[in-house]
Order: structure tokens, then C-alpha cells, then sequence
């Protein structure tokens, strides 16, 4: 017998008899506010985000041109943004990865509750994108907030993709002494648009 | 009697290697403003956490959810893993399965000498401690890098971690400092976090980008997708798991939940039990391999079938790894995580070692003041607190302690079970405690005197007072 009949003959043993699944009815979010934009912004900053609304996407285009000429490699994958850096692909290792500046991602859903973003694996590009890169720039439709994780789960399929992740805030740690730092090993930075 | 063998037999029970909790937790005492320090840092984690559950007004609901949705998955453990299995077959992942600790390190032995792998990486899986996997490898020739800031801090101390979820906890800025001066070539006596953690991501950068394989833990494992979830908030799953070639992801066979809306419940619950954050930096889903990528998962038993066929204490596998039993514990806060001796510390390390070795493990359910403020901050309502004193029920009855403590009760049971013999006892103790104090305030005659002050004794007992106040 190997060790997969084994473990699973031993639980057939020795698990209780068949206790019934609950069913998830979490109505109450009462203690969110109605504006699930304000409860978001307010929740990313608090966990070391920085959030800005624009009605224009102008502004971010002209923040890459001009990070550009200053010489820093910026990463941009929203083609309405402008020029796509398509040497980004999902086999591109990590030493080519790792003198990414700063990366423009597209986000697909923003939760109230937690501040998270979702992040596609084909928004990404390469999944070390996000991580490796020194400062991240997720742009967000504004009409995609959600207000907590069962309602965020019920909008995306995890499973359709390889790979995504509910990314919230700037990379950080308290390991030493409960001091909070940013920026442990994924991006130092991550600034939210929300764009109208 | 010698006082402290007194200590030795009513307190101590028979230990197999090593101290035990209370001779290890006796020397942590030792340097009070350490202890003090941890003691209050770990009650502010405590305070996050209930900062953070206070704003989710359907809290209560939440942690029954994932207590009944936990209930259910390990009624139902082998069809889900079964389940599981598939899926992730057909998501293109390898699924390997060991009974127990010593197999789970040769699969990953096979997978690196198979793979002529030199460089691993490896983020924060309690699992891979309790399988003493970093020792093993190294053993082999196979050293492995803890991505995780504070686990890498105790692997360059040679110490296991003393927290799940805060592995340094035990330290000062001053000890890392002189750690990373020794190891990276930090600047003597430059203790500020911020200059150390970006030491650390410098030095640990280069790890990442250079190794081919990369170990982590799992949260949660989706039976109806093939899929996992990892979470971190410095981002050292991912750093290792998208840069190596090899993707090898470890988890214990209690980690199934059934489907993905099951992840609403639990990642609303788990960061905000662990540290009050409303979630974790990155909550990464993994589903497939990316391509060129190879990608195994580790279904490890490891004693757990065996707590599964314990009624008592089987819904200690519905633990999360949140640490909030351990936060919120006035033993653990104040006896530090290394008095445990076990990978995992704590009230819950507390009833899931003696399962996995009974004698060595003994001591700890006793390292306990059953006051059940675990019980209560549990987010998937563990009875922590009464599988405590169920363990020591279990543990006596085997014969785990030792013949002191069974006089002792005995003795106790007589005492109480003849009131005249009782009455005497608590006058001749009160008067000892007034005419001659120090028999009491003495830490070699009584042991509980040790980082306690004494009450003064009352003049008579209550039921001298009942007697003459009744009216």
C-alpha cells in the first residue's frame, strides 16, 4: 500500500461521521459605509497604499513620458496608455525583471473591505511583475469596487487563469521588533488610480 | 521534602528531551525586561487584532462559518483530497504524498538531486519545521535560504523560530543588528529596522534570482479548482515561486477547504486574527504552473490521521496558523515560544504535540492557566482551552507525568473529601503565612512565589466569617 491509500484509508477510519456544509449568507455590511469607493481609498491608505482619482488618463501618460526621459525603466501594460513594453513576457527571468523602476498594471476588481486589488495572470504579464519591480501603479476602473471578499469572489474566476493574487498595499514586514517597514521584498510602493 | 524536588514532582512532568516548558520558561524569566517587552508587544498584536474585528460587524457569523465550514471538510477529508488531487493533476501540477515527515523530505531530496538543483529557496511553511526539513537537507549538503525577514534572522542565529506568524518575536533590534553585522556586513551598531530590513531584501534579492528551487507553504487548498493560496505580506512566496524553475509547495492534509467561495470566509478571518490588518499584502492563487515552470505539491500525514480519529481533540486540525491563541496567552507572552519546544508554540502547538509524540510533549498542555482567552480569539473556534485539560486527562491516564504528581492528587482528594482535615489544613496554613511569611515569599519553598507576589493571609477563613456574620 503507498502512502497516498494509506493517508486517505486512515481518514476514512477515522473521520467523524458526515457533518453538513454551511451555506454562505453574510448579508450584514453594515459596518462598512454605503460609498464603497471612500471605504476603499480609505482602507489601502491605511495599510500603506496611496490612492488617486482621475477622470483623465492624460495625467498618467504624461507621468511616463517624463519618468522616461529621466533615464528609469518604467513598464507600462495598459496599451491606453500609451507605448507597451512587449519584452515583458511570461518566460522573462528575474535578473532581466530586476531593474524594473516602476510597472503600470491594469487591476480587475478593488475590495472595500480589505483594500485589495485582483490581478489577472494576463494583466501581469510575468508573475514576477508586480514583486520585483521597485514602485507599482495599478490603474482601476472606479466602478469596480466590490465591497468585501464574497462578493469579490463571486467576480472573478481564480481558477481561469494560472496564476492571480489579491495584492494589498506596498510590500512590508514588522519582523524586527514590531517595527512596520515598507518595501521587505515586493514593490516599496503602490500608488491606486482610480480612474472615472 | 527538598523543596525542589517538591518543585520537581508536583509541578514537572516526565520529559523526554531537553527542558521542559517550565525549566525553559524559568530561564526566559530571567531577564525581566525582556520578558516585559515581549509580554506587552504581543498583547499590542492582541489589540490590532481586536481593532480590526470590531469594524466587521458580522464577525461572530464569520468565525462560525469557518468553524462549520472546517467541521464539514474533515468529515468529508479523503473525498476532498481525492477531489483535490485531480484537479491539480489536471492543472498540470505534480502531487506527491507522504505519511509522514521523514518522506516528505526524501520527496524533496528526490526532486532536487533529480533536477541537479543548488540553489533553494524557501518562504515560511510551519509545516517544512515540523518536518525539521532545513536540518535534513542540510545534512545532504543542501543548504536552504529562509526568504522570510524574521525567519531568516533566527536561521543565521541557529534558532527556530518562536512565533508561526512572527518568528523573531523573541528578539531585539540590538541582537538582529549584531546578527546581520556577523552575516551580511551590517554597520556595527546600526539597530534601525529600516536599515536592516533593506540589508535583508538586498542580500535575500540576489537569493531569489539565483535559485532554481523554491519551497513554500499553503493557506488553503481548493478542492473544487486544483488550486492553492499562499499568503505573505513581504512578498517572499512569490519572489521565490515565480523566479525558480521549481515550484514546491508543502502542505498538511488539514488544509483543504471545499470551494473558492470557502476563501471569502477565510481570508476575511485570517489576517485579522493573526495581525489586525484587514488582509495580507498578497494573497497569491496558484493554479498552474507558469510555462517552462515545473510545479509539485506535498500532501503530508504526519500524526494527522491520527488526531482525525481522536474525538476530543480532532478539531485541533481546523487550526488556520493565525497565532491569535498565541498572542492573547499569558503563558505564551510571558514564557517566550522556545520554552515549547515544537515547531508550533502556544495553546494550540500545546494540544497538537502530545499527538505527535506523547512523552516529549507532555509538559505542555500543562503550560497552560486554562483561562480560555485562546478559546475565545480562535477565528474557527478551536475549544483550545478545554482540549488543554482533556490532554492532561490523557496524559495522566498513560502514565505521561510523573508518580508526585499522582500522590499529589490523592493526597488533595483526601483533604477535600474530609471537611474537618480540610478546616484544619487552611487554619495551620493561614497561620504559617502570618507568623513566618517567608516560608512563603521564598522562591526555593514554594514555587509559586516565583515572579508572584503572595496575598496576605485573611485572619479567618470564609466560613468562620459565614458562621458568625449570618443573620
Amino acid at each position: 500500500m503507498n502512502s497516498r491509500e494509506k493517508i486517505l484509508g486512515a481518514i476514512s477510519i477515522n473521520k467523524p461521521s458526515l457533518i453538513e456544509l454551511p451555506v454562505i449568507d453574510i448579508k450584514s455590511t453594515s459596518s462598512l459605509s454605503v460609498d464603497w469607493v471612500d471605504e476603499f481609498i480609505k482602507t489601502l491608505e491605511s495599510i500603506g497604499g496611496k490612492v488617486v482619482q482621475l477622470s483623465s488618463i492624460d495625467l498618467i501618460k504624461l507621468e511616463i513620458q517624463q519618468a522616461k526621459l529621466r533615464g528609469e525603466y518604467i513598464v507600462n501594460t495598459l496599451p491606453v496608455l500609451g507605448e507597451v513594453n512587449n519584452e515583458i513576457n511570461p518566460t522573462m527571468e528575474a535578473s532581466l525583471l530586476e531593474s524594473i523602476d516602476r510597472a503600470y498594471i491594469e487591476g480587475s476588481i478593488g475590495v472595500a473591505e480589505n483594500g485589495s486589488v485582483w490581478l489577472y495572470e494576463h494583466q501581469i504579464k510575468n508573475r514576477l511583475l508586480p514583486f520585483i519591480c521597485q514602485h507599482l501603479v495599478i490603474c482601476l476602473n472606479i466602478n469596480k469596487i466590490v465591497p468585501n471578499m464574497h462578493e469579490a469572489y463571486q467576480q472573478v474566476d481564480v481558477a481561469k487563469e494560472g496564476y492571480g493574487v489579491f495584492l494589498a498595499g506596498p510590500s512590508k514586514t514588522a519582523d524586527i521588533e514590531q517595527s512596520l517597514v515598507i518595501g521587505a521584498h515586493g514593490a516599496r510602493s503602490l500608488l491606486v488610480y482610480l480612474i472615472n | 521534602m527538598n523543596p525542589k524536588n517538591f518543585n520537581r514532582l508536583f509541578f514537572v512532568p516526565i520529559q523526554g528531551a531537553g527542558l521542559s516548558h517550565s525549566a525553559a520558561a524559568e530561564i526566559f524569566n530571567k531577564d525581566e525586561e525582556r520578558t516585559d517587552w515581549h509580554d506587552e508587544t504581543l498583547w499590542f498584536v492582541r489589540e490590532k487584532r481586536d481593532k480590526a474585528v470590531k469594524q466587521i460587524s458580522e464577525w461572530e457569523q464569520l468565525r462560525t462559518l469557518g468553524s462549520d465550514i472546517k467541521d464539514h471538510t474533515l468529515s468529508n477529508l479523503d473525498v476532498y483530497l481525492a477531489e483535490f488531487e485531480k484537479n491539480a493533476q489536471a492543472n498540470g501540477i505534480k502531487i506527491h504524498w507522504a505519511i509522514d515527515a521523514e518522506e516528505h523530505n526524501e520527496i524533496i531530496l528526490g526532486i532536487i538531486r533529480e533536477q541537479k538543483v543548488q540553489q533553494v529557496v524557501k518562504s515560511k511553511s510551519m509545516l517544512t519545521e515540523e518536518c525539521h526539513l532545513n536540518d535534513y537537507l542540510a545534512q545532504r549538503g543542501i543548504d536552504v535560504v529562509d526568504t522570510d525577514l524574521g525567519e531568516r534572522i533566527v536561521q543565521f542565529r541557529n534558532e527556530p523560530p518562536s512565533h508561526i506568524v512572527l518568528p523573531a518575536i523573541h528578539l531585539k533590534k540590538q541582537d538582529v543588528s549584531e546578527t546581520f553585522h556577523e552575516h551580511l556586513g551590517t554597520e556595527k551598531g546600526n539597530n534601525d529596522p529600516q536599515y536592516l530590513t533593506e540589508a535583508a531584501r538586498q542580500h535575500l534579492r540576489e537569493k531569489f534570482i539565483k535559485s532554481q528551487l523554491a519551497i513554500t507553504g499553503v493557506n488553503f487548498a481548493i478542492a473544487s479548482t486544483g488550486g492553492f493560496v499562499v499568503c505573505t505580506n513581504e512578498g517572499n512566496a512569490d519572489m521565490g515561486a515565480h523566479a525558480a524553475k521549481i515550484h514546491v509547495a508543502s502542505m498538511g492534509i488539514e488544509k483543504i477547504i471545499p470551494k473558492v467561495e470557502h476563501l471569502g470566509v477565510f481570508l476575511r478571518l485570517l489576517a485579522r486574527s493573526a495581525t489586525g490588518q484587514p488582509i495580507t499584502t498578497y494573497s497569491s492563487h496558484f493554479h498552474q504552473p507558469r510555462v517552462g515552470q515545473q510545479m509539485h505539491i506535498i500532501i503530508v500525514d504526519n500524526g494527522r490521521t491520527k488526531q482525525l480519529g481522536r474525538p476530543d481533540f480532532r478539531s485541533s486540525l481546523k487550526c488556520i496558523r493565525c497565532a491569535a491563541c498565541f498572542n492573547t496567552c499569558p503563558v505564551y507572552r510571558r514564557s517566550g515560544g522556545h520554552s515549547y519546544h515544537t515547531a508550533v508554540a502556544g495553546p494550540i502547538g500545546s494540544i497538537l504535540n502530545p499527538n505527535l509524540d506523547m512523552k516529549a510533549n507532555a509538559d505542555l498542555p500543562f503550560a497552560s492557566t486554562l483561562c480560555g482567552s485562546c478559546s475565545n480569539v480562535c477565528p474557527v473556534k478551536i475549544d483550545i482551552h478545554v482540549q488543554l485539560y482533556k490532554w492532561r486527562q490523557v496524559l495522566v491516564a498513560e502514565g505521561f507525568t510523573t508518580g508526585g504528581k499522582k500522590v499529589a492528587m490523592k493526597g488533595m482528594a483526601f483533604v477535600l473529601s474530609h471537611p474537618s482535615i480540610y478546616r484544619i489544613s487552611g487554619k495551620i496554613g493561614r497561620w504559617i503565612m502570618r507568623v513566618f511569611p517567608f516560608i512563603f515569599n521564598n522562591k526555593s519553598f514554594n514555587p509559586w512565589y516565583k515572579q508572584r507576589e503572595m496575598p496576605e493571609a485573611p485572619e479567618q477563613s470564609f466560613r468562620d466569617w459565614y458562621k458568625k456574620n449570618k443573620k
